[in-house]
């Protein structure tokens, strides 16, 4: 069976039932003919669709309290809910890709992120927060290049990490070595941009996906070792400004810290920490209504979370979340071939970081960065790119279902 | 593909779910284990508080009348930090208001200035309140001026007009109080921060008033009530976004007393007139005091203190001239429990106890002859009247010194004389100590003192405080003294000497002036009344106490406060005893003259008169402590003036004069409907205080009636 006919059956006639009825006692592996929707992965899926459902109330309490009473208090809560639908939509889009084509398509998808980077600097670039990381589109939306680049990123070095036909040998270093320089490039201009959370999201990609790849351990050790040289050189030459550091390392002390990072880290842990068990009730956290939190409803929306759901609230997020990264971590151990395994791994880091990241600043165990909560936070870019993510992590799975 | 790809795949899973159970850890501990505290953070970041105070409980004597109400007073009062914010910090608008309330500019600023900074008048003249609050400068200020200074809100900023409950003090029958009754003044920073972070509703607040002295600072915690809070929810521009709770100011609860305000003012012009006689006599008249009290309960029905003041002074805030004034009158402190005085001869009965409690009979007969002789020393009888072998209880009516003598140089030498170490036996000393002399009675008042007992370890205390400064004094000679007269100050060397040496032994001359409350020993005029009431009552010492019972402001009991014995102080023959002879001290002994022609036979007193001596003094303290009635003892009555003259000359008028009011005696007839207490006792039911917080007073006709019948005149 080949993708071509998978497209077909999917486009034609109505998926599920096409797909569901004809096969349901027939062994799917065996007869290798599963539809598109019997080879989703519905426990990655659904706990995803589940994150976005969910967040639309978080986002709702978060930003009613930030509108005058004269704004329509649903203003973000309409936003929120078409990011996510376009959101799925692209997702959608993406999982049913052929996945040859996809291969084909990613060298013009890189040149495409890499213009759209450099557009920040052009008229239409917004500044936000200090990061020159935005461009502002017609009707009031904006969009934030480096967030689709990561998606170009992930791509880019699995085409090239994966190029080698023998699949049983490691890359040669000489693709190693050129899957770094396609990774330096955007890390280097998103960090020109003062958007440091995002290219930390990206070494962090970059380093899987170059580990995973079966790079000789001195890749490994080597790209460990850089990493550790250029922060130092970065923060001894004065190339981070000191507001960079400070935002970096105020989560080690900050009851000794009186700046606002430090400030928005206490006022962070307030609000989760006033949840409690069980919450206060939607729309009734006190620190949540009275924006003592600041972008809690995209950054800090586990804030929103923790103080107005509770422990519980806040565990069936980080468990959602969890499911997501375990069927991730699945797909790319299954993936039969290592561009699919590659792509599988660098969603796989980008996910996980993030969420790590973004929940260990809001709990005040990472240093506050902005950093989206995926599928969650408020935001149309962080929202699209998510959706792709997982919409690439089902390709794969459809991918190796059908080739099994 | 390669093993050390699937390798590192395990190596990502193994650390996201470590990752992942890091969060879960950090989660717990934020929402489950440190919870309350970022509940409590969050509570403080996001609310804030709006009071309504609380209406401050009412002071009532025992009948129901009010002794300290409120009432609505117009307040002009300064923000201190508003003043400093201004551009010449504010001595415009001091000035302005100044001439608004046609007061000097200096009174205000006398006002504002903190007490403890440079150049600040003493309290509390000076501001001991926070920094925070308002000062008040001005109360009781007429509504026209109140409203000419808001409508100038341009030119005071800083300035505030409204309307406060102030402290009333409705002086039922006249009677003062202001002893008892204490004054509020504002809470200051150091009881505010005392309390840490108290989260307790009946917390101080910066504005509070806080009772400052008497029953107001005793009680305050029952009389402050609990203010209503209201929470508002805010953000974090300062917008009121909601109410988050709201609870009713809970009213202060009522302080009810065993005073009787009839008969208080009956004590304070019966003192004062006291005091006058002493002047008439030609004597000082410096101060006095009186107390009278229920022997079976310890209550205080009565208690004045000579001079006094106008208790409205306090109100809010004192002048700088009314304070200094106060302060020259020495009005301040109570010397019914703050003073204290040589007991002289009325501490004799604690000498016949001792006496008796040392094997002494007390039906002997002993010798009383005009001079006690000890060594080189000579201790004379009172004006040198011998009246040879008499009885003990004649040596009590006729007060006779030499008798008490001898029987302490006696009791000396039984305890070791002049080898006795600081633990060997002081009969006196301990019956003293019984009697509850030389400690705090346990008054419901604040600052009470302890006196003093002479006695082997006073005396050896003393020595051992003031030794150095002796010896000092020995080694330089008085230096001053010697230039003008070498004898005295040979004496006063030779003197200083001695106490150097040995001024820790306790001598028989010692143990002589001991017995007849002479010496060191010094007394609050409260605690001697608790000593005769405990022999009226047949050996029982109560706790004082001024609070009769706790209601809430709308009538229910909190508290009933029930007689504290703390202590015997005697077996009921010696008490007997001592009754039998204090009668006679009244029928025919020293106080005869002051009961001359009062009906005895009807209401029988029992009194001690005392004339004691202070160094320096030119004339005697007058002592008259008596009970009655003596056969079936209700009240025990003292009275003393320093540099009164005699017990009986002096006080003894007077205490007759307050026994006619209790007993409702006129001439020789004893009518009780006379009586300034309500059914001639003291009340035996708390009084009843409707639920909307009016006490019922007994009804006005009653009390007409009574005004109208002839007890006025009993009372003048």
């Amino acid at each position: 069976m080949s993708q071509n006919d998978s497209l077909t059956s999917m486009s034609g006639g109505g998926p599920a039932a096409s797909g569901g009825q004809g096969h349901r006692f027939l062994g799917g592996h065996a007869e290798g003919r599963l539809s598109y929707w019997r080879r989703v992965d519905w426990w990655l899926v659904v706990p995803a669709l589940l994150l976005s459902a969910g967040s639309t109330v978080f986002v709702w309490s978060a930003s009613r309290a930030d509108l005058a009473p004269e704004d329509d208090p649903q203003y973000f809560l309409v936003r929120h809910v078409i990011n996510i639908t376009i959101g799925i939509g692209l997702a959608f889009i993406v999982s049913r890709f052929n996945f040859r084509l996809l291969r084909a398509y990613t060298p013009v998808v890189y040149v495409l992120s890499i213009v759209g980077i450099l557009a920040v600097y052009s008229p239409l670039g917004l500044s936000i927060a200090g990061a020159r990381a935005w461009i502002s589109l017609p009707g009031g939306f904006t969009i934030q290049p480096s967030e689709f680049a990561k998606v170009a990123l992930v791509l880019g070095m699995a085409l090239i990490l994966a190029e080698k036909l023998d699949a049983e040998s490691e890359p040669r270093d000489r693709d190693v070595f050129w899957a770094l320089v396609l990774a330096a490039v955007p890390i280097g201009l998103v960090l020109l941009q003062n958007d440091t959370g995002t290219a930390l999201v990206m070494s962090v990609i970059a380093f899987t996906m170059v580990a995973v790849s079966g790079a000789r351990r001195r890749w490994i050790i080597g790209l460990i070792a850089g990493g550790v040289l250029a922060a130092f050189v970065a923060i001894q030459l004065g190339i981070l400004r000191d507001y960079q550091i400070l935002r970096l390392t105020s989560f080690l002390d900050p009851e000794g810290e009186s700046g606002a990072a430090a400030y928005n880290g206490i006022q962070a842990r307030i609000a989760i920490g006033n949840g409690g068990m069980f919450g206060r009730g939607l729309f009734e956290g006190p620190q949540t209504q009275g924006n003592f939190v600041p972008v809690n409803e995209s950054d800090f929306i586990f804030t929103v979370i923790g103080e107005e759901a509770g422990f519980l609230g806040a565990l069936i997020c980080i468990g959602l979340l969890g499911l997501v990264l375990w069927r991730g971590l699945r797909i790319a151990m299954n993936a039969d071939d290592l561009f699919g395994r590659l792509v599988a791994t660098g969603v796989l880091a980008w996910l996980a970081f993030q969420t790590f990241e973004n929940l260990g600043m809001a709990m005040g165990i990472m240093p506050i960065t902005g950093v989206p909560l995926p599928f969650v936070s408020y935001g149309g870019t962080s929202m699209f790119a998510s959706w792709i993510a997982l919409g690439l992590l089902v390709n794969v799975k459809v991918h190796t279902d059908s080739n099994a | 593909m390669s093993e050390r790809s699937n390798l590192r795949l395990i190596v990502l899973g193994v650390l996201i779910v470590s990752l992942l159970g890091t969060l879960v850890a950090r989660l717990s501990y934020l929402q489950l284990v440190a919870g309350e505290e970022y509940q409590a953070a969050a509570a403080n970041n996001s609310t804030r508080e709006v009071l309504t105070p609380a209406v401050r409980g009412l002071i009532l004597d025992q009948r129901g009348r009010p002794l300290v109400a409120n009432r609505i007073s117009l307040v002009v009062s300064i923000d201190r930090l508003a003043l400093d914010r201004e551009d010449d910090e504010g001595a415009a608008t001091v000035a302005g208001l100044a001439e608004a309330l046609d007061i000097t500019p200096a009174q205000i600023t006398d006002r504002l200035l903190p007490c403890g900074q440079e150049g600040a008048a003493k309290p509390p003249i000076c501001w001991d309140g926070s920094p925070y609050q308002p000062v008040p400068i001005a109360t009781d200020v007429d509504p026209e001026t109140a409203l000419a200074i808001m409508e100038r809100r341009s030119e005071f900023p800083s300035v505030t007009a409204q309307l406060e409950s102030v402290r009333e003090y409705p002086q039922p029958f006249d009677a003062n109080m202001a002893h008892l009754l204490g004054y509020v003044g504002p809470v200051s920073q150091q009881q505010l921060d005392a309390q840490e972070d108290s989260v307790d509703p009946a917390r101080l607040r910066s504005r509070d008033l806080i009772g400052r002295n008497g029953l107001e600072s005793q009680y305050d915690s029952e009389l402050r009530g609990i203010p209503g809070i209201t929470s508002l929810a805010i953000d974090t521009a300062g917008r009121v976004t909601g109410t988050v709770g709201e609870s009713q100011p809970v009213p202060g609860n009522y302080v009810v007393t065993h005073i009787d305000s009839r008969l208080q003012a009956v004590v304070e012009e019966e003192l004062e007139a006291a005091v006058k006689r002493a002047r008439s006599f030609g004597n000082d008249g410096e101060s006095g005091a009186a107390v009278v009290v229920d022997v079976r309960t310890g209550g205080i029905l009565a208690m004045a203190s000579y001079p006094t003041y106008d208790p409205d002074l306090w109100v809010g805030g004192i002048s700088t001239r009314d304070y200094d004034r106060l302060l020259e009158s020495r009005a301040l402190s109570s010397n019914a429990i703050q003073g204290t005085f040589p007991p002289g001869s009325t501490f004799k009965p604690i000498t016949t106890i001792a006496a008796a409690q040392e094997g002494y009979d007390l039906g002997g007969t002993y010798d009383c002859p005009s001079d006690y002789e000890v060594g080189s020393q000579t201790f004379r009888n009172f004006e040198s009247e011998g009246f040879g072998p008499i009885t003990l209880q004649r040596a009590l009516e006729v007060s006779c010194n030499t008798v008490f003598y001898r029987l302490a140089d006696e009791m000396w030498l039984k305890g070791g004389g002049n080898a006795a170490t600081v633990e060997s036996p002081d009969p006196i000393a301990d019956a003293a100590a019984r009697f509850g002399l030389g400690q705090v009675t346990g008054v419901d008042l604040p600052g009470e003192a302890p006196g003093l007992v002479s006695g082997r370890i006073e005396k050896q205390a003393t020595w051992e405080e003031r030794r150095d400064n002796w010896c000092a004094e020995a080694k330089e000679g008085f230096p001053e003294t010697r230039a003008e007269d070498v004898e005295l100050a040979d004496y006063f060397t030779a003197l200083s000497k001695e106490n150097c040496l040995d001024g820790f032994r306790w001598r028989n001359g010692d143990a002589i002036n001991a017995s007849i409350g002479q010496g060191d020993t010094a007394v609050t005029p409260l605690q001697m009344a608790m000593v005769y009431a405990a022999i009226a009552n047949g050996g029982t010492l109560y706790r004082p106490h001024l609070a009769k019972a706790i209601l809430t402001s709308s009538g229910e009991v909190v508290q009933e406060v029930l007689p504290e014995s703390v202590g015997t102080v005697g077996d009921e023959a010696s008490m007997a005893f001592l009754r039998d002879a204090l009668i006679g001290v009244t029928v025919d002994g020293t106080g005869r003259s002051s009961f001359e022609g009062f009906p005895l036979d009807q209401v029988p007193v029992a009194s001690k008169t005392g004339s004691a001596q202070v160094f320096g003094d030119v004339s005697t303290i007058s002592w008259y402590t008596s009970f009655a009635p003596a056969d079936d003892p209700r009240y025990a009555v003292v009275m003393m003036v320093t540099q009164g003259g005699t017990g009986s000359g002096t006080s003894g008028p007077s205490v007759r004069a307050i026994y006619e009011a209790l007993f409702g005696v006129n001439g020789s007839s004893v009518n009780p409907k006379r009586s300034v207490l309500i059914d001639a006792a003291p009340a035996d039911q708390l009084p009843v205080v409707r639920p909307d917080g009016t006490p019922v007073v007994p009804g006005l006709d009653d009390a007409a009636a009574r005004l109208t019948d002839d007890s006025l005149a009993v009372r003048r």
